[in-house]
C-alpha cells in the first residue's frame, strides 16, 4: 500500500506510522466489548443509577446545586479514569504476558510510536465517553453546561486523561503480571474513588478523609472538572491549584513509566524447568538459561 | 551489501544470576545460509538467538548481525531482519489482512500483504480475526509476520513446535523456498529431522556451549568412523561359525547379528566372503552410519552442570 508520507529513503514517516497505530488501538478498542463497557457504560450506569436515586438532591456546601449537576461532572472524570488508568494498566499488563509487546519490540515500529499510539487511543475514547456522558447528562437530567468554563472543562478532561495515561503506564510497568492487572487497577482506584469527590462531596466527612484524598490525583481531577460545572463558581474556572496537582502527578507517572517499562513478562527465578501454560505465558528461555 | 557473513559470534557469554545460560559460543552464518541451532531445552539457544535478535545484552563476545551490533543496530538494523519468537502474543481482535497491513507499514520495502498471505497458505482466511484461527494458523501467521518486510535474515525459533506432520511438511517446503530467495535463516529447533532437512550447517548446543558444528551429514564425524552392519542370521548358524577379520564382536539381537565395524570395508568383505563360501544369503543385510539423532544424543547427554 503505498504512503504518501514516507521518507526519501522509503522509511515510513514517524507520524504516519503513529496515525496507522491510533487506529489500529482503536479497531482494537472497539472490537472487544469488554473495552468499551467499562469505558463507556460503566460510568453511564452509575450516572443513571444515581442520578435517577437523588438527582434533584441539593448540595449545601456547593452553594445549593442539585446533586446531578456534582455528578455528571463527576463521572466524566470516572469515565476518563477508567478508559486511562484503568484500561492501560490491565490492556499492557496482559498484552506484555502473551508477548504482544515482545513482538511489537522485534518490528522497526518505533517504541515510543507504539506507546504513544496506546494513549492516544485511550485519550481518544476517553473524550468519546466524556461527549456521551455529557450529552446524556444534559438530555436525561437537565445538566447545565457552562460556555464561559468550557475552555476550562476541555483542559481539565485532557490533563486528566494525560494524567491517568501516565499513571497506567507506570502501575503497568511495575507489576507483576497481567492476572495481577485488574486486581491492582481497580484496588489502587475504588477505595480512594470514594475519599476523592467523585460520586458524592466529602465537604462534612472527617478531616483525614479529606486530607488522604487531597493526597492523590483523582480527587484534584474531580473537583477541577466539578468546578467547572457549578454555576457559583466565577470567572473561567480554570482551577490552577488542582491542575498543578495533577501536573505533578503526570510527571511522576512518566519518569516510573520510562524508568521500569518492561517489553517481556518478568521471568521467573532461574532453575525452574520451562513452562509452557497455554498461549497466554511462555516464560522466555532466559528464565532458565 | 556486498558481505558474505550475515552473523559473526565470537566468545558470546550470558549469565543470569547464578546461571550461566551461554558459556563462550561461536559460529559464522554466511549470506543465504540456512544455519540450525540444535540442542534439548536450556541449552542457550533461544538466549542466543535472542541477543542476535537484540532482545538481549551479553556479557561478554563479539556478536555482528548484518554488519550491526545486535544491542545497538535499532531501527536500522530492524527494518531488515524478521523475527519469530517461539510464542508470541497476536492482536486478536485484527484479521489476518489487517494486522499484515499494519505491519508490512513499519518497514520501508515491505512484501505485497496478499501474496505473504498466499506464501503462508491462510488465503481463505485473510478476512478472518485472528482470535478465530487454530494454532497452528497463529504460526503460519506467525511466519507471514517475519516474512511481510521482506527482510534479509529470517530469525526461527523453534518454527514447528507442536506442529502436525503435514503441517510440518509444508513448513518445511515454505522455508525451503525462502532459502531459494536468497535470505538467510537462523534457525533454532529440538528436532533432528528438522535439521537435517533444513539446514546447510548445524551446530548442536549443550549447557551453553557448541558441542559439535558441521553439515548435517558430517556432523560429530557421522561420515567417518564406525558404522553398523546388520544381517539376518542364517538359519542353522550359530555366532561362532562367524568367519574371523570382522575387526569388532557381533551380537545377536533376536535373530538379527549387529556388528560395529571401524572399518566396514574389511568386515564386509569377510563377511560377504563368507557366506559366498558356503553358499548363504545374508537375508536384510544393511550397512548404516550413525544417525544424526544418535550423534545428537551422544553429545548431549554429556554430563551436565546441576542446574540444567
Amino acid at each position: 500500500m503505498p504512503d504518501p508520507a514516507v521518507t526519501a529513503a522509503g522509511r515510513p514517516s514517524d507520524l504516519g506510522l503513529l496515525w496507522r497505530q491510533v487506529r489500529a488501538q482503536n479497531k482494537l478498542f472497539l472490537r472487544n466489548p469488554f473495552s468499551a463497557f467499562f469505558s463507556l457504560a460503566f460510568p453511564v450506569m452509575f450516572l443513571l443509577l444515581f442520578g435517577s436515586l437523588n438527582g434533584n438532591g441539593r448540595i449545601e456546601e456547593l452553594g445549593n446545586i442539585r446533586y446531578i449537576q456534582f455528578l455528571a461532572p463527576g463521572m466524566l472524570a470516572f469515565a476518563v479514569i477508567s478508559t486511562c488508568y484503568t484500561g492501560l494498566v490491565t490492556g499492557v499488563a496482559i498484552n506484555r504476558d502473551e508477548g504482544l509487546l515482545k513482538r511489537v519490540r522485534g518490528t522497526p515500529l518505533p517504541p515510543w510510536v507504539y506507546i504513544t499510539a496506546r494513549i492516544g487511543s485511550a485519550v481518544w475514547f476517553s473524550m468519546v465517553s466524556a461527549v456521551v456522558m455529557v450529552v446524556a447528562a444534559v438530555l436525561l437530567f437537565r445538566v447545565e453546561v457552562i460556555g464561559r468554563m468550557l475552555p476550562a472543562a476541555v483542559v481539565t478532561l485532557l490533563l486528566g486523561a494525560g494524567c491517568f495515561c501516565a499513571l497506567g503506564m507506570a502501575v503497568a510497568a511495575v507489576i507483576p503480571n497481567g492476572e495481577a492487572a485488574p486486581v491492582i487497577a481497580n484496588f489502587t482506584f475504588f477505595p480512594i474513588a470514594f475519599v476523592s469527590d467523585l460520586f458524592f462531596p466529602t465537604a462534612g466527612a472527617p478531616a483525614w478523609v479529606g486530607t488522604v484524598g487531597s493526597i492523590f490525583p483523582v480527587k484534584h481531577f474531580a473537583v477541577a472538572l466539578e468546578d467547572t460545572f457549578n454555576p457559583f463558581v466565577r470567572g473561567s474556572g480554570f482551577q490552577w491549584g488542582h491542575l498543578a496537582v495533577m501536573a505533578l502527578w503526570t510527571v511522576i507517572g512518566v519518569v516510573v513509566a520510562v524508568r521500569f517499562f518492561r517489553w517481556e513478562p518478568k521471568v521467573d527465578a532461574p532453575g525452574g524447568g520451562r513452562r509452557r501454560s497455554g498461549r497466554a505465558s511462555r516464560v522466555t528461555e532466559a528464565a532458565e538459561g | 551489501m556486498q558481505k558474505a557473513i550475515a552473523i559473526a559470534v565470537t566468545n558470546l557469554r550470558k549469565r543470569y544470576g547464578e546461571l550461566e545460560a551461554v558459556r563462550g559460543i561461536d559460529f559464522e552464518v554466511a549470506e543465504g545460509e540456512c544455519f540450525a541451532l540444535l540442542g534439548p531445552n536450556g541449552a542457550g539457544k533461544t538466549t542466543t538467538v535472542e541477543i542476535l535478535e537484540g532482545y538481549r545484552d551479553r556479557d561478554a563476545g563479539e556478536v555482528e548481525v548484518l554488519g550491526f551490533d545486535p544491542a545497538r543496530g535499532g531501527r536500522d538494523l530492524r527494518e531488515r531482519v524478521g523475527i519469530v519468537l517461539q510464542s508470541s502474543g497476536h492482536f486478536r481482535e485484527l484479521t489476518v489482512r489487517e494486522v499484515l497491513e499494519l505491519f508490512g507499514g513499519y518497514y520501508p520495502r515491505p512484501r505485497a500483504t496478499g501474496e505473504v498471505i498466499d506464501l503462508v497458505g491462510l488465503g481463505d482466511k485473510a478476512g478472518a480475526r485472528i482470535k478465530t484461527l487454530s494454532g497452528g494458523q497463529q504460526r503460519r501467521l506467525d511466519l507471514a509476520l517475519g516474512l511481510v518486510g521482506d527482510p534479509d535474515l529470517l530469525f526461527l525459533d523453534e518454527p514447528t513446535t507442536g506442529f502436525d506432520p503435514s503441517a510440518r511438511r509444508r513448513s518445511w517446503e515454505l522455508i525451503e523456498s525462502l532459502r531459494e530467495l536468497g535470505k538467510t535463516i537462523l534457525l533454532t529447533t529440538h528436532y533432528m529431522d528438522e535439521a537435517q532437512n533444513l539446514a546447510d550447517r548445524v551446530a548442536i548446543l549443550a549447557a551453553g556451549r557448541v558441542v559439535a558444528a558441521g553439515t548435517p551429514d558430517s556432523l560429530g564425524g557421522r561420515d567417518e568412523g564406525e558404522a553398523l552392519i546388520a544381517f539376518r542370521l542364517p538359519a542353522g548358524v550359530s555366532l561362532d561359525d562367524l568367519p574371523p577379520g570382522l575387526g569388532a564382536r557381533p551380537l545377536l539381537r533376536e535373530d538379527r547379528v549387529e556388528l560395529r565395524a571401524t572399518e566396514p570395508t574389511r568386515a564386509l568383505n569377510a563377511l560377504t566372503g563368507w557366506a559366498l563360501a558356503r553358499g548363504e544369503e545374508l537375508d536384510a543385510l544393511t550397512v548404516t552410519r550413525p544417525s544424526l539423532e544418535d550423534v545428537y544424543l551422544r553429545l548431549t547427554n554429556a554430563p551436565e552442570p546441576a542446574h540444567a
